[in-house]
């Protein structure tokens, strides 16, 4: 099996110490995290971490696995790059004279699509939301014009094929839960699970 | 007026109470049946001893010597009865003197409730005086872990660590209680104990499909071999594992942790597991034709190389966890769900057989292992002793009545391989973490679990010395207890290796040991020490019968190795019957 990127997405309560529970599965085993972000999710008291790793498929099921065996853990899922709609956002600062004088930045700011956020006279920030490319493409573009300041959020994404968290959680209230509640998807997605 | 008069009453009933969250802590032990605490008092952790000193005829509690040696205990509790062990520590050195414990229960899902002392809220993050971070510190170790600032959170808080601690797999729960917090008067309503918490599934959903998929690959199959595990004893499930393997005629292995879920004797018990198993289990591991697993979990111990582990066969796995699952084996047909619910569904739907030729087989491996490493171990001709003799007098004596609860090392594997046991829960071992030390303070916690067994503790001439305090807890609390010392002057696991695999470089594997019968005096305890075959059988009978605790020295064989055994990195169809063999 091939190393690819897949971002876990992890619903949970919001509670101290679960980062740090979740970031030692990956540890223990020496994987490393390519980016990892935590938000409000669509659910008041629900969390939602969005974690990038590159690993094969089998390794990301296992991960997913012990993640969602953590007491406060509500649900894990895993996807593959076609399977979700994903941002960065970077914030690049650029001395403002250079910017002024040559027609040329502004022009490459715009085709990157680059948005002003502070403007002083001394420097700009710019803002830009995008794939990893992307961003990384206009740090080359602006570092011969004096880039001063460069950094990148970790990534948010959102499944295409998501309904959202409303109607599993109320499954996870109940105290007999039905399959929806419990099923692991990528237990299920693994056709070599069940065969005779 | 019978309306006032109805009202009024109520208001006498709603009467306030107020407890300091120290009373809360025991009132909510007495609320889950907790009547054995094992634990080590400190700073942080005083007002909860003060809250004890008013609890003492409800609450018992055993001061042990060393705060590993309290949850050693609990462990040792937990196995015995089914029930969750108590521990209490104080911050810092006392809580970091758990961690061995935990990680020992944590891998050997035994239910554990650990209450550490913590500095006051307000002195978090200055290191003050005994302020270590304890959560983070045991968070890989421990199944969950909180932090209680407030004392208004302990019901709650204990109420779901109780919960969580026992219900699904079980393991080890460890609750860090702040001093301000302890100390703290509030008002307490009532304790609820905890059944739901919503983002916690404890047991999976049961699919009927894999259900029935299993019993059609069982009732295909010519050469089925069960392997079992402790997931048979957690589940309390003896009894449904016993019909369903005695119904479809499968023979069954257990792995150390399982042993003793049927009794050794049982005619389709065909032994143990792993790298010191049975000859007959390993090497058939890789000639069955479905390879039925319930409540393990594929430890490299008992499957030796992965990619050399029963290719040929189609697996079923039954687990409570489903990250058990697919692990380290991949499965055919997972049956997720507490064995003692998945079990009876099967053996419902499995035909009654017998496979006469296919047990036939196990026979034929025993006759060679009887031969070559049986035979030798139990009746020896030499005239130093063995570790299997001494085992094989024990059960005469004790007609597999007794608790035996082993160290880790040689010793360990001999009496795991001979030991007979008639009940469940008999077997007490480190299987997952193979805890030096384990043996003598978990034995103590075991008599308090159960009180009526005659509890042996085995351990070699070194891991005794790494927890012999513990004769101190012996002494103060008059626990009677066998101690029996299977003593080779070595290391005597890693000088094995060192023969096997380190031509014989013995590095540092000799070790010295003090006057073991003496040292027992200097705490009131009776012993004696053995080199003499002749005198063997007394001595043991003297140690059973003995009145209170016991210590018994036996001088063993120094270079004697076990055997059989699966050379690391070998498949288990490459068990080896002699060092020759290597
Ligand atoms: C705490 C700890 N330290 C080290 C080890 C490694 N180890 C495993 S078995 C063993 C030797 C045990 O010697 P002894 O207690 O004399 O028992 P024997 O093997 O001789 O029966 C050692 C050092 C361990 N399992 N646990």
């Amino acid at each position: 099996m091939q190393k690819q990127e897949f971002t876990i997405t992890v619903y949970t309560e919001n509670q101290i110490g679960l980062l740090v529970r979740i970031a030692i599965i990956f540890s223990r085993r020496k994987i490393n995290i390519d980016s990892l972000n935590t938000s409000p999710s669509e659910i008041d008291s629900v969390h939602r971490f969005t974690i990038v790793i590159n690993e094969t498929e089998d390794v990301v099921r296992k991960l997913c696995r012990q993640i969602e065996k953590q007491v406060e853990v509500l649900k894990t899922y895993y996807n593959n790059n076609d399977e979700i709609v994903w941002q960065e956002l970077a914030l690049y600062k650029v001395p403002t004279d250079i910017i002024a004088e040559e027609v040329k930045v502004e022009r490459l700011l715009s085709q990157h699509g680059a948005k002003a956020v502070v403007i002083r006279k001394d420097y700009t920030v710019f803002e830009v939301a995008g794939h990893r490319e992307e961003t990384d493409n206009l740090i080359k573009v602006l570092e011969p014009y004096g880039l001063i300041e460069f950094v990148r959020s970790a990534r948010i994404a959102i499944i295409k094929n998501s309904e959202g968290f409303h109607k599993k959680l109320k499954e996870f209230e109940y105290r007999e839960p039905g399959e929806v509640a419990t099923e692991n998807e990528f237990l299920n997605q693994n056709e070599e699970v069940f065969s005779m | 007026m019978k309306a006032v008069e109805l009202v009024e009453e109520k208001i006498e009933t709603k009467k306030q109470m107020f407890l300091t969250g120290g009373q809360a802590v025991l009132e909510a032990f007495l609320e889950e049946g907790v009547d054995t605490i094992f634990g080590y008092p400190g700073g942080a952790i005083m007002p909860i001893y003060d809250a004890l000193y008013d609890y003492n005829d409800r609450l018992k509690h055993i001061l042990v010597r060393h705060e590993q040696g309290a949850i050693h205990a609990a462990q040792g509790f937990a196995r015995v009865s089914g029930k969750t062990g108590v521990v209490f520590a104080t911050s810092g050195p006392g809580a970091t003197n758990l961690v061995t414990g935990l990680a020992d229960a944590m891998i050997d899902s035994t239910p554990v409730v650990c209450i550490t002392g913590q500095v006051f809220a307000h002195l978090l993050g200055t290191d003050a005086f005994q302020e270590i971070d304890v959560i983070n510190i045991t968070t890989p170790v421990t199944k969950w872990n909180f932090q209680v600032t407030d004392a208004t959170e302990i019901p709650a808080v204990l109420a779901k660590a109780f919960y969580i601690a026992g219900s699904g797999r079980p393991g080890p729960v460890l609750i860090d209680i702040t001093k301000n917090a302890q100390l703290q008067q509030f008002e307490y309503e009532r304790y609820e104990k905890c059944n739901h918490i919503r983002s916690y599934r404890p047991k999976p959903i049961i699919r009927k499909k894999y259900i029935e998929a299993a019993a059609a690959l069982i009732n295909n199959a010519t050469r089925p071999f069960v392997i079992f595990g402790q997931g048979v004893i957690l589940g309390n499930a003896e009894k449904e594992f016993k019909a369903f393997i005695e119904k479809a005629g499968i023979p069954a292995a257990w792995t150390i942790m399982g042993m003793s879920a049927i009794p050794t004797n049982h005619p389709l018990g065909v032994g143990m597991l792993g790298m010191h198993g049975n000859y007959g289990p390993n090497v058939l591991t890789n000639e069955c034709d479905v390879l039925i697993a319930v409540g393990m979990r594929f430890d490299d111990r008992v499957t030796g190389r992965l990619d050399k582990y029963a290719k040929q066969a189609k697996i079923i796995h039954l687990d409570i966890d489903p990250s058990e699952i697919d692990k380290n084996v991949k499965t055919n047909v997972p049956v997720w769900g507490d064995c003692k619910e998945t079990l009876p569904m099967l053996t419902a739907l499995v035909e009654q057989k017998n496979h006469t030729d296919w047990h036939q087989k196990f026979k034929d491996y025993q006759l060679k292992e009887d031969e070559k490493c049986i035979g030798p171990e139990l009746n020896p001709t030499t005239d130093e002793l063995t570790m299997g003799e001494v085992i094989k007098l024990l059960n005469e004596l004790t007609n597999g009545e007794a608790v035996i609860v082993t160290d880790v090392g040689q010793h360990q594997m001999v009496a795991c391989r001979y030991a007979k046991y008639n009940n469940s829960k008999s077997n007490i071992t480190s299987g997952g973490l193979g805890t030096m030390g384990f043996a003598l303070p978990t034995a103590i916690g075991a008599k308090f679990g159960a009180p009526s067994k005659t509890i042996i503790a085995i351990a070699g001439d070194g891991g005794i010395q790494m927890t012999i305090q513990e004769l101190g807890t012996i002494m103060q609390f008059d626990v009677e207890i066998k101690i029996l010392i299977l003593n080779n002057q070595f290391l005597g696991m890693v000088r094995q290796w060192q023969q096997l695999f380190h031509e014989k470089r013995y590095s540092f594997v000799g070790i010295t040991s003090p006057n073991f019968v003496q040292v027992a005096k200097g705490y009131y305890i009776e012993g004696q020490k053995v080199s003499e075959r002749e005198k063997l059988k007394d001595a043991l009978q003297t140690m059973l019968q003995h009145k209170g605790s016991y210590l018994l020295e036996v001088m063993v064989g120094k270079e004697n190795n076990v055997f059989p055994m699966v050379p690391q990195g070998k498949g288990v169809s490459e068990i080896v019957l002699s060092k020759e063999e290597i």
